[in-house]
């Protein structure tokens, strides 16, 4: 075998001369721990080795050209992963070798990173209007599972209230962390209806919202509907004695009115429009954010940044607070965990949103918008396809279909379109229907081709 | 590359850290500067009081100094770029190759696409599934979890499914761990509403097996342990614990973390074992990135496939496909298919190496690690942990400057903090609780060369020297470092401050006076 | 400015080198000085003050006796009795001068301070006795030096409440090694490794241990007799019932408590006919589980009660400070001792439990 690229003691000497200091025979000598019965049966048959770069990158560039990628104008699908654009400079602050290859490390010897996280803090404070901001989770509905389980410990409740409509992904997410009905512990998931307007139903929410550790809302919701008022909702949920619990859309925090501001006492979301391609699934991130209130702070179970003092006069640290997360109350079960999450995506949040600024934010908030009605009013026009038109909406909608949305999107996939994400069937949804995601990477020239496709498709 | 320690004190060009003078970015506003625009579009009306009120409190910089910020804060970052020797987290390198295959092919790749149109990223799923399905003895893998600690929460979940199938879930409410099991294991499984039994170590360095049978029974949903533990011991009884464990009904996980040394030597299912976990940004060289995106690949037995999260991929013919309609699936522990960058990462890292590159591997990391160990052997004050077993380790060693400490009150925090100002990256110290004082866990693993780690126990040794000679530059240290040491007390919650509004709100007095 | 209190017993740690259980008794410095012995306390505390020196500059207050070595301020008593005495003067005259009273001596010694610190000020031992079955030992004359350093230079002062144990001298006599619980005091929490690496995960002792005594005391069955032993944890749990004794053994049904401080013969008289369940923790810094400090749960009462099930709730790092890894009985019944010894699943948690081996 030649010296392998990747390990630099497979070349040379190094082997014999450690082994010629332990005074070991051979490197087999080493493994007297393991018994001979444990040894796998028969030697591993493996696809050969691709240790020449070359020959590696023609795989991996044969394989993955088997993929059909849309072009950022021509991805009209959301729902948890969004077609944004990414500024190119994030993409070379998360790829630089130093941040994205280390482990912990120490305050002082990982400084630049610890500061750039307490950067991402920081800024969703800001969007939020929050003071207190954990590194990110998983995703949001890893958000959303950990927040409800904090307002579960929290008030010593075991029952959330979540919209009847609600992303499945989510949902799904949200059922994984509360547990099945046969474990003693499980938390209750409850549904509040939405109304007509696409939001949810104030009455139904109070008749529900007794005895609840929380209520789970978004806004915009998952169809896209901006809620006129959710403080309202939170106001209900707080006078029962549960958390508000509020999903946002940091993309529209530079238009929509800040969850802090108006009574959520947990804010969660996505991180991946901050800066992150869709990846296929694999940029999504999610935050978690509350009042710097001891109640919400030491039941975080994420790793939580503080800025801190040095030896050195006026010089700025940053190091984890609240790291054993000691709670001197009484909790009713055990912590969450704690382990690797999406740090890397939060040093593109940071550049993203520094980069963005509070005018940035409107900007493309306003932009979105607009560029959202557009599409909507468009379909909404054509014959066979309705869109609610009174129902305000950010960055998604519905759009409805007389024909089956598979057989509209095969033929958008011809036109090189990817459609909506098909909502047939899905609860709280009639008929045929999807849901289109329109952002500001779609010009009114991809609008135009979009209209244009599903005419052709509906035909 | 770093030149050797024995010059360091003759030569003025050693080590020292990058350090630039940046503000917190939040200090950079109201300047009317703009690092991104869009095209103008009218304001909607937006209903009710959905309106914001006040704008954020944002930076308002340059993109070109957005850009330079953040990469002075990287350059500020010692993490691999000097040595690390981090244990448990097995310091690989990071082919870069994987970085641009996954920018170019996967960034645009929405994860709802109809998987006519994924036929690559499903393929190079299901090619790597059956790579480590032959690593394992598995026959499913799936790659949703997010983490290591994620996958051990998938099989908490699993295990739920599993029970619940066969109507003993409500019997079955232990898992059963130890005390050198990585805390994730006890922790999600206690998440996931079992009561968590931990077993203690005995003279072996392991639990026996009587301590094992002393708890398993008919209330048994589970074992999750890993082997070999992080102080190098392997517990030789495993497959004995495993047969005990299964004749009483319960499933058992292996917990891969330390896979590096064992590989292509074990498979976890021929030593009995349901399901596995192996961590594809530590074993199998995808970045780390601080702390994820991370995958924790997660592979079962036949009998655990129904319960796999979803959507799972199924290659059919020639083609591949995303089945979703699986009844006894526990769902998702995270959106969607997994973190796809990080596992093509992972599969061409993987692939590079191939059996023979994976047998380097493991030999040169149990070799290195032995040699770490007659070398460490050699420095005042240093002690091995479980000193009665003399066979040699695995791939990584517990020590203990505890004598160190005795004898000059420098304790390994202080002496880990000083051996950054020699481009050493924070040691790995140990999980909690502490059962070795002053403890170090070192893993050399396959990428170091020689000289890096005889460098890294010179630097060691050198600091130890001081801590003899001048124990006041190990304690005050870190000298060269970006910073200095930290002096708040962040587990206060009149000084903690994880955001900066909460730090202007609490410490604006003191703000003032700078 | 923060100050350190340094109390140096210069009898302590004499009985053992002349074969006696401890060093209390009242002309054991003479007998000491008339066999040309000398007491260890004061070297050992000079090695403590080292290690204390090196990372802090308060100033030391140190009587009845100086450390060897070191100008630490004499302060106490000046004219020396050469008995306890001295200490319970030393002691007295510190209240309200020094923040933390570390001093040199073993179980006989801490019950001394004990005795005479009426504010309660933390302490802290050297370990130098015969004598060390309070947890209120470090396990170095340097680690004792290092946590005072880092408890004066700490604004928040962080303790916690360990158990004063000593040997109870009329079951000497008789022969048995068998020890009283006889207070509790305050020590520097030692934090080391509190905040080193998020790898290592979370770990919570305090809340973790308060969770379990909650989930406890919600699981326990009304119709049962509980057998609640002493300490500070069981004073927790006790106090969840409404009350309790600290030193104690109570009883408790029906999810209050029924019987406060009892002695073996009123046990005995109440567990008779009943479904009883005893419920411990490890009491002190040696890792026993029966006959140390609980003594009223004795062979007779474990047997009346037709052998009940134990459960002990003890926190994760208590146990993990064991050396070996194990907790002991000792009934003054062997063969009881014997039938009780095997692994036991200890409490650490609201839904953990670590095994641990428990022998005779």
């Amino acid at each position: 075998m030649k010296p392998h690229p990747w390990m630099a003691n497979s070349g040379g000497t190094a082997k014999q001369e450690m082994l010629a200091a332990l005074g070991a025979s051979s490197v087999e000598a080493l493994f007297a721990q393991i018994p001979e019965d444990h040894y796998m049966k028969g030697p591993l048959d493996l696809p050969p080795q691709l240790s020449s770069e070359v020959a590696l990158a023609r795989h991996l560039d044969d394989m993955m050209g088997r993929n059909t990628v849309f072009p950022a104008g021509s991805c009209f699908r959301g729902a948890g992963a969004w077609p944004h654009y990414v500024p190119a400079i994030c993409d070379e602050v998360v790829g630089r070798y130093e941040w994205q290859t280390s482990v912990f490390g120490a305050p002082t010897s990982d400084h630049g990173r610890n500061q750039a996280w307490f950067e991402f803090t920081s800024q969703i404070g800001a969007l939020v209007e929050m003071d207190f901001v954990g590194l990110p989770v998983y995703s949001w509905g890893c958000a959303v599972g950990h927040a409800v389980r904090m307002a579960s410990r929290i008030t010593g409740r075991r029952k959330v209230v979540v919209p009847q409509v609600m992303d499945p992904e989510r949902r799904m997410v949200l059922e994984t962390y509360c547990e099945p009905t046969e474990m003693a512990r499980h938390i209750e998931i409850v549904t509040v209806a939405l109304g007509p307007d696409g939001c949810v139903d104030r009455d139904d929410l109070r008749a529900k919202i007794e005895g609840a550790a929380a209520l789970y809302i978004e806004t915009p919701g998952y169809l896209g509907v901006i809620d006129a008022d959710p403080g309202e909702l939170c106001d209900i949920a707080r006078a029962a004695g549960a958390e508000a619990i509020v999903g946002v859309d940091p993309l529209s925090l530079g238009l929509l009115e800040a969850p802090g501001a108006y009574g959520a006492t947990i804010a969660v979301g996505p991180t991946q429009p901050l800066g992150v391609h869709m990846y296929a699934g694999g940029g999504v991130g999610g935050f978690i954010a509350s009042p710097d209130e001891e109640r919400y702070a030491r039941e975080y179970n994420t790793l939580n940044v503080s800025i801190s003092q040095t030896r050195e006069a006026g010089e700025f640290g940053f190091g984890l607070a609240l790291f054993h997360q000691s709670s001197y109350g009484m909790r009713d079960e055990g912590k969450d965990w704690t382990g690797n999450s999406v740090y890397l995506w939060a040093l593109a949040n940071a550049a993203y949103m520094s980069a963005m600024g509070p005018e940035g934010f409107a900007e493309v908030g306003r932009l979105i918008m607009a560029r959202a009605r557009a599409a909507a009013e468009a379909l909404n026009a054509l014959e066979g396809v309705s869109v609610d038109l009174t129902q305000p909406v950010f960055k998604e909608f519905v759009a409805r279909f007389d024909k089956a949305v598979p057989q509209v999107n095969a033929s958008l996939r011809a036109a090189g379109i990817l459609g909506g994400k098909d909502l047939t069937g899905e609860p709280g949804i009639e008929g045929n229907a999807a849901l289109f995601c329109v952002t500001e990477v779609h010009t009114q020239t991809d609008i135009d081709r979009l209209v244009q496709a599903v005419k052709e498709a509906i035909a | 590359m770093t030149a050797p320690i024995k010059d360091f004190a003759k030569r003025s060009n050693g080590y020292r850290a990058a350090k630039w003078s940046e503000p917190v970015v939040m200090q950079m506003t109201g300047t009317g500067r703009r690092g991104v625009v869009f095209e103008d579009a009218p304001a909607p009306a937006l209903p009710g009081k959905s309106a914001r009120k006040a704008a954020p409190a944002l930076p308002e910089v340059t993109e070109h100094d957005a850009l330079r910020h953040y990469l002075h804060l990287s350059q500020m970052t010692l993490g691999m770029m000097g040595i690390s020797l981090f244990g448990t987290c097995t310091m690989k390198y990071n082919p870069r190759i994987g970085e641009r295959a996954s920018l170019d092919h996967l960034r645009g790749l929405h994860p709802l696409q109809e998987a006519e149109t994924l036929q690559g990223v499903l393929e190079m799923y299901d090619n790597f599934s059956d790579f480590l399905c032959e690593v394992s003895g598995m026959d499913q893998f799936v790659f949703q979890a997010g983490g290591g600690a994620d996958a051990a929460y998938t099989h908490a979940c699993v295990t739920r499914a599993y029970h619940a199938s066969r109507g003993e879930l409500q019997q079955r409410d232990q898992i059963i761990t130890t005390i050198q099991t990585h805390p994730c294991s006890p922790a999600t499984a206690n998440t996931a509403g079992f009561e968590v039994i931990t077993l203690s170590l005995e003279e072996n360095g392991y639990p026996s097996i009587e301590q094992l049978k002393s708890v398993v029974g008919p209330r048994t949903a589970a074992l999750m342990v890993n082997n070999p533990d992080d102080m190098g011991i392997y517990n030789p009884d495993i497959k004995e614990w495993v047969r005990i464990v299964h004749e009483a009904g319960g499933l058992c996980f292996y917990d891969h973390a330390n896979f590096n040394g064992v590989m292509t030597r074990l498979r976890a299912r021929e030593l009995g074992f349901d399901a596995c976990m192996y961590m594809l940004h530590k074993t199998f060289g995808a970045p780390k990135g601080g702390g994820g995106p991370a995958v924790g690949a997660y592979g079962c037995a036949e009998h655990l496939v129904p319960f796999l999260p979803g959507p799972v991929v199924v290659k059919d013919g020639g083609s591949y496909r995303l089945d979703a309609d699986r009844p006894q699936s526990i769902g998702r522990v995270r959106e969607f298919w997994g973190n796809a960058p990080q596992v093509l990462k992972a599969y061409a890292w993987a692939r590079a190496m191939g059996a023979e590159g994976l047998r380097e591997a493991a030999d040169i990391s149990v070799l290195s690690n032995n040699y770490m160990d007659w070398r460490l052997a050699q420095v005042r004050g240093v002690s091995r942990s479980n000193p009665g077993i003399d066979a040699p380790r695995m791939e990584m060693t517990r020590h203990s400057v505890e004598q160190v400490t005795e004898e000059t009150g420098c304790s390994i925090f202080d002496i880990s903090m000083r051996m950054t100002d020699f481009g050493i990256d924070a040691l790995w110290l140990s999980h909690e609780p502490f059962l070795v004082p002053e403890p170090f866990t070192p893993e050399a693993g396959e990428l170091w060369s020689k000289e890096d780690i005889d460098y890294w126990i010179d630097v060691l040794e050198h600091v130890i020297g001081e801590a003899y000679a001048d124990p006041e530059i190990v304690k005050t240290a870190p000298h060269n470092a970006a910073i200095h040491q930290l002096t708040s007390a962040l587990d206060e919650p009149d000084v903690w401050a994880t955001t900066w509004r909460a730090y202007e709100r609490k410490h604006r007095k003191q703000m003032a006076a700078e | 400015m923060s100050r350190l209190g340094l109390i140096i017993n210069p009898v302590a740690g004499l009985g053992g080198a002349m074969g006696r259980k401890g060093s209390d008794e009242t002309d054991i410095a003479q007998r000491a000085t008339a066999e040309g012995r000398v007491s260890q306390a004061p070297h050992r505390a000079a090695r403590a003050l080292a290690a204390f020196r090196a990372q802090s500059d308060a100033p030391v207050l140190a009587g009845p006796v100086l450390p060897d070595g070191d100008a630490a301020q004499a302060f106490g008593p000046g004219a020396l009795t050469q008995t306890a005495k001295d200490t319970l003067a030393t002691v007295q005259a510190m209240q309200g001068q020094v923040d933390l009273i570390l001093f040199a001596g073993g179980d006989g010694t801490a019950r001394d301070i004990c005795a005479a610190n009426e504010t309660g000020i933390p302490i802290l031992g050297i370990p130098s006795g015969v004598k060390m079955q309070s947890g209120v030992f470090a396990r170095s004359p340097e680690r004792a030096g290092r946590l005072s350093a880092a408890f004066l230079a700490d604004p928040r002062r962080r303790t916690e409440m360990v158990e004063i144990l000593d040997l109870d001298e009329a079951a000497r006599r008789d022969g048995r090694l068998s020890a009283q619980l006889y207070t509790v005091a305050r020590t520097a929490l030692d934090r080391q490794g509190a905040r080193q690496n998020p790898k290592a995960g979370s770990t919570d002792p305090v809340g973790d241990l308060d969770a379990a005594l909650a989930a406890y005391v919600a699981e326990m069955e009304p119709d049962t007799l509980y057998i609640l032993g002493p300490g500070t944890t069981m004073k927790a749990l006790k106090d969840r019932l409404g009350g309790g004794s600290l030193l104690g053994v109570d009883l408790a049904e029906g999810g209050r408590l029924t019987g406060i401080d009892l002695d073996d013969t009123a046990l005995l008289a109440r567990v008779r006919g009943r479904r009883v369940r005893v419920v411990l923790t490890v009491v002190g810094g040696q890792g026993f589980l029966l006959g140390r400090g609980n003594q009223q749960i004795s062979s007779q009462v474990l047997r009346a009660a037709g052998l009940p099930p134990i459960d002990v709730i003890c926190g994760a790092e208590k146990l993990a400070g064991l050396t070996p890894q194990e907790l002991t009985i000792d009934t003054g019944d062997p063969t009881l001792d014997g039938t009780l010894a095997g692994y036991w699943p200890v409490i650490t948690g609201a839904g953990r439990k670590q095994v641990v081996r428990v022998v005779a």
